[in-house]
């Protein structure tokens, strides 16, 4: 049913398909905008006055979205042009709290002054470069198929890698999940999810017409072969492996459902998701049983005011925070998010939802769900399966990212320690995403495009067709 | 792959709804009990950003706030520490408040009602709101005295100014700095508190105030007044044999050192009050009868309830008395009777007062932060405790323990001091607490002290007595007289 030729959204080939590149350039502006009207309404109220980088940190971050923005108008211009400005609107507020508790740490105890933002932003930059380099590189994202094994090695020699390594050299509060060299921390898990996502992809096309055979029918589903059950069951070791070994609930709980949902979208057999959902259950209660780390989570996400003074601090305050923000929050430089361990990273929601209030934090989720909405359109509109999946793998990543560490700041979901996209501190995470974006932006690209039949050839992973029309 | 993909997408949409729904209930059902809740310092901090009032004492700030440059702006500092500690209390981060930071703290902090009227014109002028300032009644030189006196030992003082009721001293040791315990440095603030608790007196009770003790022989003065009110003068000859046996008892009441009241077993009640007869006043208590005796505790406030100054006082009160044997024990301070040293300032400024008790404070007056003053203590008269007559004989008798009797130490020369003693046992093993109350002068009272010595053993004339001297000296030098 998904045919191209079949897909009415796919415009037909010579119409004139408007490119959006404006409608970009505005609402890129009005986020820049908003951005600096922010970073000196943080400094009036906190210092008083504008601090003398403004007018370079104006410049610098106009520059980075100017850049971006020339950058998809010379190499991706049919591309969505909503995903650029909602990461540049999720940036930028970023920047701002990192900022904010900049300050805040330094009126604290002025002789540490703990300046990230400044790093933040030289990691943006980095990231731009990188979104750069991603679409000069990835003419079409049909290529990267081709690599899939090679990246699947990759992803998952970084996903490996902290659990290799000594504790001195990658072990933070507990999780075995950074690589730290030389003054840098960095978290391969967050270039490792591209990675997979890609090689999911790929995968997933090449064998999903197998996948999607049934063996039998229980109950009106259509259950796959026994043997078919090996993919599965390798993401689900692969998974209880770097809880094991990383003590990372949230990488864990991310790889495992990205491969199910991009599982079920390529096979169309919801038997695959129930089977998943059981494994996870499985798998769920046995960490309980045997982690201590994990039912300590679950514990103090039952009731973190039991835990208030110990292992449920952070979540109380966190709660704290969001509680006596209230409505409207206490203005940019109003609060005291400084409360909130970690607050720069983790749980950066909690800082955004005490100072713009409901209304901030309710818009940073809609932004977030623009973003990922418009990645399930391209993967929608998108012509080839490839495209699709990994359009959809990438998006439902971001989505699934944001559900399970704004569920976990919230109280909805156990803490995972997971980083909220473009919006937390961190350089790691931040490069990825940029890079995670790009590869939307891409594909967007490829899906607007007016259809030139026969511009390229179909790519291939080994031998199999990429393209199978549908039973 | 579209029919999924449009699946996918909605289930997004639903896990990011129940994310909203979530942030709704947090952030505006429960956001009230959330703000409020006693683990959440944001509100604490909102109050660090204003400029606390000042706790005043005779002109100089006993308790302030200081402007600092991190992240709760305004600090609290003591700068007399340890001296006022159980006046003024503590302003912690970590413990919350005590003492007047706790009894005033509406008015210190700017949200008394009496101060809308200027914030809501702070509003306007866009002034920082800043907390009125408490002007207290204590004098400097009497709160010295009273704490050098108590240098060493565990115990309290409180002065009273007879015809008014202010305090004009309220001392209690060990004391401690609430400096450490004010700072902005959580984990300084825990030590030292552990340290305080860990202490074998807690430093943080102020025992003039918070905490009753037996009183023993400062009663007989209670007893002295029922038998006056009753009929009896100070010349009253009254029993008084070297041992009192007990009703229904095997045992008997003992005098002090075991030794006789007089040779004929027998003597008048001001002679019993100035060598503190044991066996005289448990003799006449029981002839007196236990109705006699509880009427008098009550009119002279002991009464077992608390009351504020605005601080709270824990209350006096004689307790249950179950029979003539508890009667005669009750009558000379001992058995369930126990007291605070306030409430025996109390006591030693109502027969000053001529048996009117004035209702004791520490507040004299509240101002906004501009300093005028927005509300002043007037006197007022609380109880009718005696008659002005027997306040007069009972004056008499007290000067005959000052000059003649067991409070000798008490005595300042060229001023007429009136005064009781009592020395109370606690249990076998443990030294006895000793008290002295008195006022000076006798003939014009200007001030009423009582001193409690805990646990110091001795008796209250050697002990608490020479105490009493000092602090009402101080004071009498300072207005002029003496």
């Amino acid at each position: 049913m998904a045919g191209p030729s079949t897909d009415p959204r796919a415009p037909a080939a010579g119409t004139a398909v408007p490119k959006r590149r404006g409608t970009e350039a505005a609402l890129l502006g009005f986020a820049v905008l908003i951005t600096v009207v922010a970073q000196s309404i943080v400094d009036l109220t906190i210092t008083g006055s504008l601090r003398p980088e403004m007018a370079a940190f104006s410049a610098w971050i106009t520059a980075l979205w100017v850049v971006a923005h020339l950058a998809v108008r010379k190499w991706a211009p049919y591309a969505d042009p909503l995903l650029l400005p909602a990461v540049a609107l999720l940036v930028g507020l970023g920047l701002t709290v990192i900022h904010r508790l900049d300050l805040a740490s330094e009126q604290v105890d002025s002789t540490v002054t703990r300046e990230d933002a400044p790093v933040q932003l030289v990691w943006a930059t980095l990231g731009v470069a990188l979104f750069v380099g991603v679409l000069v590189i990835v003419r079409d994202h049909r290529t990267l198929s081709r690599y899939a094994y090679t990246l699947a090695l990759i992803g998952m020699a970084l996903l490996a890698l902290p659990a290799l390594l000594p504790s001195s050299l990658s072990e933070v509060n507990g999780a075995k999940i950074w690589i730290r060299v030389a003054g840098f921390s960095i978290q391969p898990g967050e270039f490792a999810k591209i990675c997979l996502v890609v090689f999911f992809a790929a995968y997933l096309v090449d064998k999903r017409d197998v996948l999607a055979l049934a063996s039998r029918k229980v109950a009106g589903l259509e259950l796959p072969r026994g043997r078919d059950l090996g993919p599965v069951l390798l993401a689900w070791v692969l998974s209880i492996l770097v809880l094991v070994f990383e003590r990372d609930l949230g990488s864990s709980l991310l790889l495992f459902g990205i491969f199910l949902v991009m599982l079920y979208v390529a096979t169309e057999r919801s038997s695959w998701l129930l089977i998943g959902v059981g494994l996870f259950a499985v798998g769920a209660l046995v960490a309980y049983q045997l982690f201590g780390h994990v039912q300590q989570r679950v514990d103090t996400w039952l009731d973190p005011f039991a835990y208030r003074d110990g292992a449920g601090y952070q979540l109380v305050q966190s709660l704290f925070g969001l509680g006596t923000g209230g409505l409207f929050g206490a203005g940019l430089g109003g609060g005291r998010p400084d409360q909130v361990p970690v607050a720069k990273s983790d749980f950066i929601a909690a800082a955004v939802g005490e100072e713009l209030g409901l209304f901030g934090l309710v818009a940073v989720i809609v932004l977030y769900l623009v973003l990922v909405e418009r990645g399930l359109r391209t993967s929608l509109i998108v012509r080839d399966a490839f495209g699709k999946l990994l359009a959809a793998g990438l998006a439902f990543a971001v989505a699934w990212q944001v559900f399970v560490v704004l569920g976990g700041v919230t109280g909805l979901l156990p803490l995972t320690g997971l980083t909220t996209p473009f919006l937390a501190y961190g350089g790691s995470s931040l490069v990825a995403n940029f890079v995670l974006v790009a590869l939307l932006v891409r594909i967007s690209d490829a899906a607007r495009r007016p259809a030139t039949p026969h511009a390229t050839p179909p790519p291939r992973l080994g031998e199999a067709p990429t393209e199978v029309v549908q039973q | 792959m579209n029919a999924p993909l449009r699946r996918v997408a909605i289930s997004v949409l639903v896990l990011f709804t129940l994310l909203i729904v979530n942030v709704n209930y947090i952030q505006v059902v429960r956001a009230e009990k959330l703000r409020n809740d006693r683990g959440n310092t944001r509100v604490l901090a909102e109050e660090y950003d204003r400029e606390r009032g000042s706790i005043v004492v005779a002109g100089k700030e006993i308790a302030l706030s200081v402007p600092t440059d991190d992240r709760l702006t305004y600090l609290r500092q003591y700068p007399d520490g340890e001296l006022y500690a159980g006046v003024t209390g503590y302003y912690s981060v970590v413990y919350g408040n005590a003492g007047l930071e706790r009894a005033e703290n509406d008015l210190l902090a700017g949200s008394d009602p009496r101060l809308v009227f200027r914030r809501l014109a702070d509003l306007f002028t866009g002034r920082d709101p800043a907390g009125g300032n408490v002007e207290l009644t204590l004098d400097p030189a009497v709160q010295q005295a009273a704490m050098s006196g108590l240098e060493g030992v565990t115990g309290a003082v409180v002065a009273l100014d007879p015809s008014t009721g202010a305090i004009l001293g309220m001392a209690s040791t060990p004391s401690y700095d609430p400096n450490q315990l004010s700072s902005h440095d959580p984990q300084a603030i825990r030590a030292y508190w552990d340290q305080l608790s860990a202490a074998d007196r807690d430093p943080r009770l102020n025992r003039a105030i918070s905490d009753n003790f037996p009183p023993g022989s400062l009663f007989k003065v209670i007893v002295s007044a029922a038998a006056l009110e009753d009929g009896y003068t100070p010349e009253t000859v009254i029993p008084a044999p070297q041992e009192l046996p007990l009703p229904n008892s095997s045992r008997v009441i003992p005098n002090f050192n075991g030794s006789a009241c007089s040779s004929s077993g027998e003597q008048s009640l001001i002679d019993a009050l100035t060598i503190s007869c044991n066996t005289a006043f448990a003799q006449l208590g029981m002839d007196l009868g236990e109705d006699r005796v509880r009427e008098m505790a009550e009119a002279f406030g002991m009464d077992g309830e608390t009351f504020d100054i605005p601080l709270q006082v824990e209350g006096s009160s004689i307790g249950e008395v179950e029979d003539e044997a508890a009667l005669a024990q009750t009558s000379i301070g001992q058995r369930d009777v126990r007291m605070t040293p306030l409430q025996a300032a109390l006591i030693a400024a109502t027969v000053a007062n001529d048996g009117v008790q004035m209702r004791p404070y520490l507040v004299d007056q509240v101002q906004a932060p501009d300093l005028t003053v927005i509300d002043s203590t007037q006197p007022e008269e609380w109880r009718d405790a005696v008659s002005a007559d027997v306040a007069n004989q009972l004056t008499e008798m007290m000067k005959s323990v000052v000059d003649n009797g067991s409070g000798r130490a008490a005595r300042i020369p060229g001023v007429e001091v009136a005064g009781k003693t009592g020395t109370a046992q606690v249990s076998a093993d443990v030294p006895d607490h000793t008290w002295f109350m008195g006022f000076a002068p006798a003939d014009d009272p200007k001030i009423a002290v009582a001193v409690f010595v805990a646990n110091g053993g001795g008796t209250g004339g050697e002990r608490s007595a020479p105490i009493a001297r000092q602090v009402m000296e101080a004071y009498l030098d300072g207005q002029g007289e003496g």
